[in-house]
């Protein structure tokens, strides 16, 4: 009897064990589409689940089941700033060869993992039926093609060299007006200093990335800096040492880091900090009222320039949809992705999510305040591309370089982060 | 026939899952040391077999290094740290005070919450602004007029910081151990040894403490194989921050960052291998200790 009851038990705690894996596989399952009142269901795999972007994106499905009546849009959305989760997951999917029917990448380098393993539809066809060549600027087009061909469609733009900062510290520092040198920079930054306050406030690792690609463009200039991620680039000469030298230099004003960008952001907003530099997302955190932002006025709570040494460039970076090969509703995700590409979606899109179309055509109209600036600029400057939002490096590459600059943070060997670069170069580039 | 039944039933109980184990635990387990000894460095690679270079290569990483010496601070201080607090814990209970149960339950509870939850709530207790910025565990040493702290961002002692949040949640498991090693040392042999003469100190030296032995070693065996593959409490404090870098965390990025799947299956190699050292000798040495009784 006793043995028959142990052995029941094990092969309960057996059973109990494999419901667990099967669990873990059902909960996988249960997320995929499934076919509904005769409507094909479009899976479009996300990372906008935040205040704003998951608005932007809930406005262009509306246009999407508004114009495509045989589809229904199903919302794979996984939650994580700047897709971190998401992309661990579309790893998963891809591997088990069920893509998601398009799914979201930032626009450029980051993709090429996905486009030489063969994952990815070449989207030329979409371009030329579209005429889209025409309407996005001939310099975007250039820096997401691969070999001439192009495998994603751009929905918006951002911008990452923006200089956020509090008038009223700098007015207390006697700094006149926001820096336009690098120099300069360094000038205001010790005025700063002098007051107590923060000169520079910084977040987690990232955003010092961040910071070093717009010290990086604003020392080298636009052309030095795009030629760093074509083949040759010179990552170990002396202009890089020089601007990496002002990096140390500008890192010695930064403040405690904080968790993330968000409580960086809010140093500047707060008045404890003078600067911080960041994508143009922080107009939203800034701006938008609270619940999702922190209800503060422009021009007077805050303001903006381009980052120092970078006037008349605009350090981009985009979201954009993919059409991976083997989706199993090919037909709606290219209806998806027209939507994406339309001057309907896009002008539906970006009002929400807080960045501009990267259409030219959009309806100036809607974009108010540092947007109208932004499409401005968008308009009439050279285009660079960011680092750390996947633009000019791929993601091996952007991991090397994420290391190299974690590194520094804890050592602040400035020779030993060029070095770094420079290996991170000459393994990943392409 | 009489002899089949009785083993037969108990087998095809358990097959499904030695079948189960052998394939995902064993097999993949494998397949893992497999990987790591190929210079599939990408996933479009071949995957050439290279012997043990990615083994030896890794080590030229400073960020290898990082990670390892973060992982050894974070052991030593962890491990020490809970085998203390748990065992001051049981000495103070057992000495039978009223309401144990519901101390034992307090102290026990963290136990049930996940090291993810447990790293939300310490992030933010260990937040590093001080002065009028500080919240958190600062704030209240600004109160107190302690000196504030980097905590976990401080670059040589971070990772010890890191390990109180890891120190708070075991403990009370530490404690149930070593309450329970309490108990079972006979009554007999405590008073056998105070008629003999011994002082109250002297019985827990050289009464309790070297029946408490075992359990020590179960708890050193179960801290430290937590400890080295620590992932999910770092990921939620800091994320994936160099400077609270451990083996399990750089594993994750060389997989899904770097797309390196030769050089992250050589660190969850590395982690393997580090967490047997522990564990095999334990083994040995049980199942000897169960043949010689």
């Amino acid at each position: 009897m006793r043995r028959w009851l142990a052995a029941a038990s094990i092969m309960m705690a057996g059973v109990l064990g494999l419901a667990a894996c099967g669990g873990g596989g059902g909960g996988e399952s249960s997320q995929q589409p499934a076919a509904g009142g005769g409507k094909q269901q479009v899976e479009v795999f996300s990372w906008w689940t935040g205040p704003g972007e998951a608005d932007g994106l809930a406005e262009m499905r509306k246009i999407f089941e508004q114009q495509n009546s045989g589809y229904s849009f199903f919302d794979a959305a996984v939650a994580g700033g700047s897709g971190d989760k998401a992309k661990a997951l579309l790893e998963s999917k891809l591997q088990a060869g069920q893509p998601p029917d398009t799914f979201q990448g930032h626009a450029g380098a980051e993709l090429q993992g996905y486009i030489k393993a063969g994952n990815l539809e070449d989207l030329t066809f979409l371009y030329d039926e579209l005429k889209l060549k025409d309407v996005f600027p001939q310099q975007l087009v250039d820096q997401i093609s691969v070999d001439g061909k192009i495998y994603s469609v751009p929905v918006n733009i951002h911008r990452s060299n923006v200089l956020w900062f509090n008038p009223g510290v700098l007015k207390e520092a006697g700094v006149a007006a926001a820096p336009k040198t690098i120099d300069e920079f360094i000038a205001a930054l010790e005025k700063v200093k002098a007051t107590g306050k923060i000169p520079l406030s910084i977040g987690s690792e990232w955003t010092v990335t961040h910071l070093l690609e717009n010290v990086l463009l604003g020392s080298l200039g636009t052309d030095a800096y795009n030629a760093l991620f074509k083949p040759g680039g010179n990552w170990a000469g002396p202009e890089v040492a020089k601007a990496l030298e002002s990096f140390n230099k500008i890192m010695s004003y930064a403040g405690d880091p904080q968790d993330d960008w968000q409580p960086a952001a809010k140093q500047v907003a707060d008045g404890q900090a003078a600067f911080n530099i960041m994508g143009d997302w922080a107009y939203g955190y800034f701006h938008n009222p609270p619940e999702g932002g922190l209800g503060k006025t422009s021009k007077t709570d805050f303001d903006w320039a381009p980052a120092p040494g970078t006037e008349g460039t605009y350090l981009w970076l985009s979201d954009s949809f993919t059409l991976p090969k083997g989706a199993k509703h090919r037909d709606g995700a290219i209806a998806w992705l027209k939507v994406a590409a339309g001057k309907e979606g896009q002008d539906a899109f970006n009002p929400k999510k807080g960045s501009i179309p990267a259409r030219t055509d959009a309806d100036k109209s809607l974009y108010t305040d540092y947007l109208a600036d932004a499409l401005k600029d968008w308009s009439d400057n050279k285009l660079a591309g960011s680092v750390q939002h996947g633009v000019s490096v791929n993601q091996p590459w952007l991991a090397a370089i994420t290391e190299a600059v974690g590194l520094y943070i804890s050592s602040k060997d400035v020779k030993a982060l060029q070095q770094g670069l420079a290996d991170a170069a000459t393994a990943n580039a392409q | 026939m009489r002899r089949a039944r009785t083993w037969l039933p108990g087998l095809l109980l358990v097959t499904p899952s030695i079948i189960a184990i052998g394939v995902f635990v064993y097999g993949l387990l494998g397949w893992n040391f497999q990987l790591a000894m190929t210079d599939k460095h990408s996933q479009v690679a071949e995957g050439e077999f290279v012997g043990l270079k990615n083994f030896v290569d890794i080590w030229d990483l400073p960020r290898w290094h990082l990670s390892v010496s973060h992982t050894i601070l974070f052991t030593v201080v962890f491990v020490l740290g809970a085998l203390l607090l748990g065992w001051l814990l049981a000495f103070l209970m057992e000495k039978g005070i009223r309401g144990e149960g519901t101390f034992r339950a307090i102290y026990l509870f963290p136990m049930a919450i996940s090291f993810v939850a447990t790293g939300i709530v310490w992030r933010w207790l260990m937040n590093s602004g001080t002065g009028e910025r500080a919240v958190g565990l600062n704030r209240l040493f600004g109160y107190l007029g302690l000196p504030e702290w980097q905590w976990f961002r401080d670059q040589d002692w971070g990772m010890a910081a890191m390990a109180l949040p890891a120190i708070w949640q075991m403990s009370g498991y530490v404690m149930a151990l070593f309450l329970a090693g309490f108990r079972g040392v006979p009554e007999e042999l405590r008073e056998a040894a105070r008629v003999d003469g011994c002082t109250e100190w002297g019985v827990y030296r050289h009464v309790v403490l070297p029946l408490l032995r075992p359990v020590l070693l179960s708890a050193l065996i179960i801290l430290g194989h937590i400890s080295l593959k620590v992932f999910d409490l770092i990921v939620a404090v800091s994320g994936k921050q160099i400077i609270t870098d451990v083996p399990a965390v750089f594993m994750w990025v060389a997989v899904f960052d770097s797309h390196d799947p030769a050089k992250g299956a050589t660190i969850a190699a590395y982690i393997v291998v580090s967490v047997a050292i522990f564990v095999i000798p334990y083994l040995i040495w049980s199942v000897r200790k169960e043949r010689t009784s």
